[in-house]
């Protein structure tokens, strides 16, 4: 009998693992290194991988249409229609961190739109000229709906123990039925004048929309109170485990409230900010906004399960299908393509989640 | 024998038609491991927890120091004194060690900062380090999730959570039940250490053997109440088995 001669899958096999051990034992030691923990760290979550994901693909669109995707102009453009969503999308992460959903917030902001430039619009005169006091009428309204209606959220969620998918399809029903009662289906196009200014203005050497700055200021003050603060550290609590947080003493309940009244909150405050981009509520214009901004939240990394949130993940979540859209659209293609794409990375991240969780449930 | 640090008297329980507890007493004296045993359906979880403040009793009494308390909220367990290691570990599996062990008590940053909600994860994870150090416990990656870790370590953060704040009583629910031999030493030595620091220790466990190990007295349950109590000194597996399963008829007549 002569040796057993190894299958060729084997050595192929073997093969690797000899010239693949170097690279192996040279990452290892890498990630000794407090630098390379971190690295190591940052790509055990999704988030660095959509990072990857978002700059290869902008890598692509600039190789096929040189001259025209990563132009100064393309670039804001892609910002300013992204700034309304990371703020709805902020607060999004924050409920699905706590392993609830938020669907209403699209229609929360049609709302808070809605009233907002209603009061504006006060007896009926033109409110074109009107100076900061009815402004900040308006911001206070805005702000002031979408809370409510994020109290509400929280409270049918967390007191009446009604799943948040169903409430907050609730509220998502209900919000944008008073929306087109309020404004009998017409879009308010009269809007102080301070209001279109600012939603004009640049900042930055002239160069940056004041509004992406704006949305900028509340995805990293959403990134600092989830990672750095006891709001945050108790977020992921309860979606990791809400018996836990209960049983540690977390009012859990009120944080719930909490959750849901920022997100509604930051729902109100978009409400603003699209009125200050659009000089006009865009009744029409916020059908998909919801979805939009749960499938920047799940992109990005945060777990359709609750206790893993990352808002750095959702600002990268929010930007791929802006950029998908975008670069077909230059590319000639139809944008609907977009949504092709958007779906299937969706459906990627959210295995991935999966595969995650089924292979540390396994020690 | 001193005062019993923490009695319970009379404790009725019903869920619907089932009487998980019938007038059930039950006493923890002051530095001691008492074994708490019984059958399945004996009703020693549902004790454990009305005693922890996550269930509440619909009749009967109970006493901490002497003193009668009322146990409303885990909360309220907590600030006196009471903790518990629950079965299913009750960890948050997302965060790490440090994390969990301060879940609900967590330490702010000074000053202003602190008021503003900041957390201070440095000497969180500083407190965790000595916490888990002082059981025996080497957690290799103190930021990983918990739910990295092995069934062991996970349950020696639970422990070492309970451990770290009890001033009077820790409950253990049978904490050594996903364990190894090793692991399972580690923890029955940790139940000691409680014990030595002035603590005590009440343990669930199904495991005979081990309960005549550490325990320095057990009561026993059947259906709902207490039947029999017995010293260390004077147990042996068949008398615990017999009192568990009827074989005696009532408490005192032992």
């Amino acid at each position: 009998m002569t040796a057993v001669q190894p299958s060729l899958g084997e050595s192929i096999r073997r093969a690797i693992q000899v010239r693949l051990r170097p690279l192996v034992e040279r990452w290892k030691s890498f990630s000794q290194t407090r630098f390379g923990s971190m690295v190591a760290r940052a790509f055990s979550t999704n988030a660095a991988w959509i990072f990857l994901l978002l700059l290869v693909l902008m890598f692509i669109f600039n190789f096929l249409a040189p001259g025209k995707f990563l132009t100064e102009f393309n670039v804001r453009s892609m910002a300013e229609n992204v700034a309304v969503l990371l703020v709805i999308a902020v607060g999004e992460t924050f409920v699905m961190g706590t392993g609830g959903i938020d669907l209403s917030v699209g229609y929360v902001l049609l709302f808070s739109g809605v009233t907002s430039a209603q009061v504006m619009n006060w007896g009926g005169k033109d409110p074109t000229n009107s100076g900061w006091d009815v402004v900040f009428l308006g911001f206070a309204v805005a702000i002031g709906s979408g809370f409510a209606w994020g109290v509400l959220n929280g409270l049918v969620v967390a007191k009446a123990k009604v799943p948040a998918l169903i409430a907050t399809l609730g509220t998502l029903g209900m919000s944008w039925g008073l929306a087109e009662i309020l404004s009998n289906g017409q879009d308010l196009r009269y809007l102080p004048s301070i209001i279109a200014d600012m939603g004009a203005s640049r900042v930055v050497f002239d160069k940056v929309p004041l509004v992406v700055v704006v949305a900028i200021i509340v995805a990293v003050t959403g990134a600092v109170i989830l990672n750095l603060t006891r709001f945050g550290r108790y977020t992921v609590a309860i979606g990791s485990n809400q018996e836990a947080a209960r049983r540690a003493g977390i009012n859990v309940d009120r944080h719930l409230i909490s959750v849901y009244a920022m997100s509604g909150t930051l729902a109100g405050f978009a409400g603003f900010m699209s009125l200050a981009i659009f000089t006009t509520t865009t009744i029409s214009g916020h059908a998909n906004d919801n979805l939009q901004a749960i499938a920047a939240v799940v992109i990005g990394g945060t777990s359709l399960m609750g206790g893993v949130a990352t808002v750095a993940g959702t600002t990268i979540g929010v930007c791929i299908p802006m950029v998908l859209f975008s670069g077909f659209t230059i590319l000639g293609y139809q944008s609907f393509w977009r949504d092709v794409a958007v779906g299937a990375v969706l459906i990627l991240a959210v295995y991935t989640d999966q595969l995650r969780r089924r292979r540390r449930e396994r020690r | 024998m001193a005062d019993p640090l923490l009695q319970a008297r009379g404790i009725v329980k019903n869920y619907g038609h089932v009487e998980a507890l019938r007038g059930c007493d039950f006493d923890v004296y002051p530095n001691e491991i008492v074994a708490l045993i019984g059958d399945n359906g004996a009703g020693k979880s549902t004790l454990i927890k009305i005693l922890a403040g996550s269930e509440q009793a619909d009749a009967g009494e109970i006493y901490l120091d002497g003193r009668r308390i009322h146990v409303g909220t885990p909360f309220e367990a907590m600030r006196l004194g009471i903790e518990t290691v629950y079965q299913d570990l009750a960890l948050a599996p997302d965060l790490d060690g440090s994390a969990n062990l301060y879940l609900g008590r967590e330490v702010m940053m000074p000053g202003f900062l602190g008021k503003l909600g900041f957390l201070d994860n440095r000497t969180m994870r500083a407190g965790a380090r000595k916490a888990f150090g002082e059981l025996g416990v080497d957690l290799q990656n103190a930021q990983s999730a918990v739910a990295n870790l092995s069934g062991g370590q996970r349950q020696s953060v639970a422990v070492a959570r309970s451990v770290a704040w009890a001033s009077k009583v820790v409950f253990l629910d049978e904490p050594t039940a996903a364990l190894g031999v090793i692991q399972t030493a580690r923890v029955l030595e940790t139940v000691k250490r409680i014990r030595d620091r002035g603590v005590a220790a009440v343990l669930i466990s199904h495991n005979m053997r081990q309960v005549l190990e550490v325990a320095d007295r057990i009561e026993v349950l059947r259906l709902g109440r207490r039947v029999a109590r017995f010293d260390r000194k004077g147990a042996t597996i068949e008398k615990l088995v017999s009192a568990m399963t009827g074989g005696i008829a009532e408490e005192g007549a032992a």
